[in-house]
């Protein structure tokens, strides 16, 4: 099923779907470039519309490990490419400082050794080529995405005691972000760009019915329909696609057969994850359901 | 002259990006060329967004992408077709008198319900061949207009029409909005056609560059814009800590780092600066004229209150009153503008505003809480209705004050015209003006920021 480089945009869309990633039209294309290209690709868009989920199916489409670095607040170096191993290397100081002169243990103890890699460096170093997913980029500070530059254009790691790594293999770089902060100019400059947004009525239909063939295809389409309204509302979280699959899910549980007021009232709570958004919903979208319950 | 070819081409179109602001580097027009060696251009989906993916790269430069995008593509071709002589035939002469006006006009609403581009794009044409011929004003946006009220187009919906009409519910207002842009594009296709000149470029305007609702009605866009700029403002505060890293070693978390290091201080950590929140009073003109900008923008101020220290807001037309509570009590921006118009009780007998009463009345209220740390923010339109605008008074309050902002919901265009006296006010504070939510976010951080006199 994985091949190893696909050769057109069709190709890529087809792969991913059977990967169960259904790709809008400038998501194929884009992943496709990435490929082709070797540039690392900027995925924006709100919370849930499959940014990392992208990276995974990529991840299984190419048939390459998956490294995942998810930023956070306060991220460092340390954390993100290597660090040196203190203990180890104090154990060799003691074990050896009796024999050995000063320039031979320090030549020795800032080996590859003595490092531990942290995923960029694993991306980087690994001898298989891999794809590299930098989650939540916009979470980090400034400074860290100056660190990640060096990575991203060229593709290796200064390391000063130990000179250049350079990457054996070229790795897919996938950066997601929620637009929380400006990006610098300098990183969007590096990266391919890919704004995802919710899909179309008829596209999240397809991906709901891709994730949960046994729901009756009507219900399936009212779903997707309500689900647009809501997210419509001016709501704390509109809900994601992951959410709708999930209501999807549920309602297959349940055994519904069609989504009236009550099974709307009863299920809303898998969609909305606020107190004050269940109450807006409920008193706009849910008495439009009613009169198709009644009908029903 | 930009070179000719495939490459001057693409030149060319980076180039008006950049007149449009967008911010397209070297490297972004190197990457484009290396796109299209896999995309093929004659694909438009793919190539379009092959470019998209290089030289647009947030969401607001994509939509001033596709604009650009439409308009330069079409210029080209237009160009090309004049030069060359190619004409397409026209529908009019004797076609013209045989289309049936009120066959026409439902067709066009279907057209519009279903929302098929193919059909729009035809039927504009026609609907140009049945009512634009003859009559052009020459203008294009008259003419569109025109053209569209000769249809009875219109996004209310129309009671009056037989029930069967498509139109009688209303026609969306999207889809209006895309049957305009087909009439404009013909209508301009025509006009080049018949002068064999290509006009000159219309840069694009604020409205185009806008979002297609309009950000500030938009209350859901707006609160969305709120939450990231709640996100925004956190991570500003560490940038300024970033930079003053000189402060304070954290002998606590040293210690405990140099357990690493075999008891060895050798990284330092420092204790983090806090970033010092400022004192606000807010001061909104509630009169009609602006009062969706005010509650909008108090509203704003009370989603952020954590990031102050002290937030009083008083809201005012012709006497004063303090609505902080309101705004505690409240998170709903409807349920507050409702209270607000309710209780606040600040109209007094004619309802205009009257700036010289306001000012006095607040001084008297909060002199002594006035100090240097203290920012006031006054949002308005500093339209007196004719009245003294007692900008003395206002010069006393901003000395108190340690900053004073005054945010203008009008375009500065319009200011220090008709009973604007806003000049008078702007020679004691900062002036900006706020009616997108784009400038609003600009002012935010320039409060947040700036605390140099604080």
């Amino acid at each position: 099923m994985a091949t190893a480089d696909p050769a057109s945009v069709e190709d890529i869309a087809d792969g991913l779907a059977q990967v169960g990633y259904l790709p809008g039209e400038s998501t194929a294309l884009v992943s496709f470039l990435a490929t082709k290209l070797g540039k690392p690709v900027l995925v924006e868009g709100p919370a849930g519309v499959g940014k990392t989920e992208l990276a995974k199916a990529l991840a299984r489409l190419l048939d390459r490990t998956l490294v995942r670095l998810q930023c956070y607040e306060g991220l460092d170096e340390a954390k993100a490419l290597y660090e040196w191993n203190y203990r180890k290397q104090l154990l060799r100081i003691q074990t050896e400082s009796e024999a050995a002169g000063w320039q031979e243990v320090q030549d020795d103890i800032f080996g590859e050794e003595f490092l531990l890699a942290r995923p960029l460096m694993t991306a980087i170093a690994s001898p298989d080529p891999v794809v590299l997913l930098v989650d939540e980029i916009d979470k980090t500070d400034q400074e860290f995405e100056a660190m990640l530059l060096e990575l991203l254009s060229d593709f290796q790691i200064s390391i000063p005691e130990l000179g250049r790594i350079e990457a054996r293999t070229q790795p897919v770089v996938l950066l997601t972000s929620n637009n929380t902060r400006e990006l610098t100019e300098a990183l969007k400059r590096r990266c391919l760009y890919l704004w995802l947004d919710y899909p179309d009525l008829e596209h999240e239909l397809q991906i709901v019915r891709l994730h949960t063939p046994e729901l009756d295809a009507q219900v399936a389409r009212k779903l997707v329909d309500v689900i647009h309204r809501v997210r419509e509302l001016d709501l704390k979280k509109p809900p994601s696609i992951a959410e709708s699959i999930d209501w999807a899910r549920t309602l297959v549980l349940l055994g519904a057969t069609d989504i009236d007021q009550t099974t709307f009232q009863q299920t809303m709570s898998v969609i909305l994850k606020h107190r004050t958004d269940l109450d807006t919903v409920a008193s706009r979208v849910g008495v439009m359901l009613d009169p198709a319950a009644d009908a029903a | 002259m930009p070179p000719e070819g495939f490459a001057g081409q693409l030149l060319g179109f980076a180039e008006e990006l950049r007149e449009e602001g967008v911010a397209v580097g070297t490297s972004e027009i190197l990457d484009a060329v290396q796109v299209l060696e896999h995309v093929s251009w004659t694909e438009q989906e793919d190539f379009k967004e092959g470019l998209a993916a290089t030289l647009a790269k947030s969401p607001e430069d994509r939509r001033i992408f596709e604009l650009v995008f439409d308009r330069f593509f079409f210029r080209a071709t237009e160009a090309e077709a004049a030069r060359q002589r190619i004409t397409e035939e026209t529908s009019g002469g004797d076609g013209a008198t045989e289309i049936n006006l009120d066959t026409l006009r439902a067709q066009i609403a279907a057209a519009l319900r279903d929302g098929s581009e193919g059909a729009m794009r035809d039927l504009a044409r026609l609907a140009i061949a049945a009512f634009g011929q003859g009559q052009g004003s020459g203008v294009l946006g008259v003419d569109v207009q025109r053209i569209r009220r000769a249809l009875g187009l219109r996004a209310e919906p129309q009671p009056e029409l037989p029930p069967d009409d498509p139109r009688r519910d209303g026609t969306p207002r999207e889809q209006l909005r895309r049957f305009e842009a087909h009439l404009r594009r013909e209508l301009e296709r025509a006009m080049i056609e018949r002068t064999a000149a290509l006009p000159p470029k219309r840069p694009l305007s604020e409205l185009d560059r806008a979002l297609p609702s309009g950000p500030i009605q938009d209350l859901a866009a707006v609160h969305r814009v709120v939450a990231q700029l709640k996100r925004r403002l956190a991570t500003e505060g560490h940038e300024a800590r970033g930079r003053k890293r000189h402060a304070h070693v954290d002998v606590r978390r040293t210690m405990r780092a140099s357990l690493e290091t075999g008891g060895v201080p050798i990284t330092l950590k420092y204790r983090p600066q806090r970033p010092r929140r400022p004192e606000i009073f807010v001061l909104c003109d509630v009169s009609t004229s602006v009062t969706s900008a005010s509650t909008f923008f108090l509203s704003v101020l009370h989603a952020l209150h954590d990031a102050f220290r002290k937030l009083r807001s008083f809201v005012f037309i012709e006497r004063i009153s303090e609505v902080t509570d309101v705004f505690e009590r409240e998170r709903d921006f409807q349920a507050a503008s409702q209270a607000i118009s309710r209780d606040a009780g600040v109209a007094d007998i004619s309802g205009y505003t009257d700036y010289g009463r306001v000012w006095e009345e607040f001084l008297a209220l909060i002199e002594d809480e006035l100090h240097p740390r203290a920012t006031v923010i006054v949002l308005g339109d500093a339209r007196t209705n004719g009245r003294p605008p007692r900008d003395d008074i206002f010069a006393a309050i901003t000395a108190r004050a340690g900053r004073t902002f005054w945010l203008n919901p009008e375009p500065r265009l319009y200011w220090n015209y008709g009973d604007s006296v806003i000049a008078a006010y702007e020679k004691h504070c900062v002036a900006f003006e706020c009616w997108r939510t784009d400038q609003l976010e600009e002012f935010v951080k320039v409060l947040s920021r700036d605390r140099a006199g604080a």
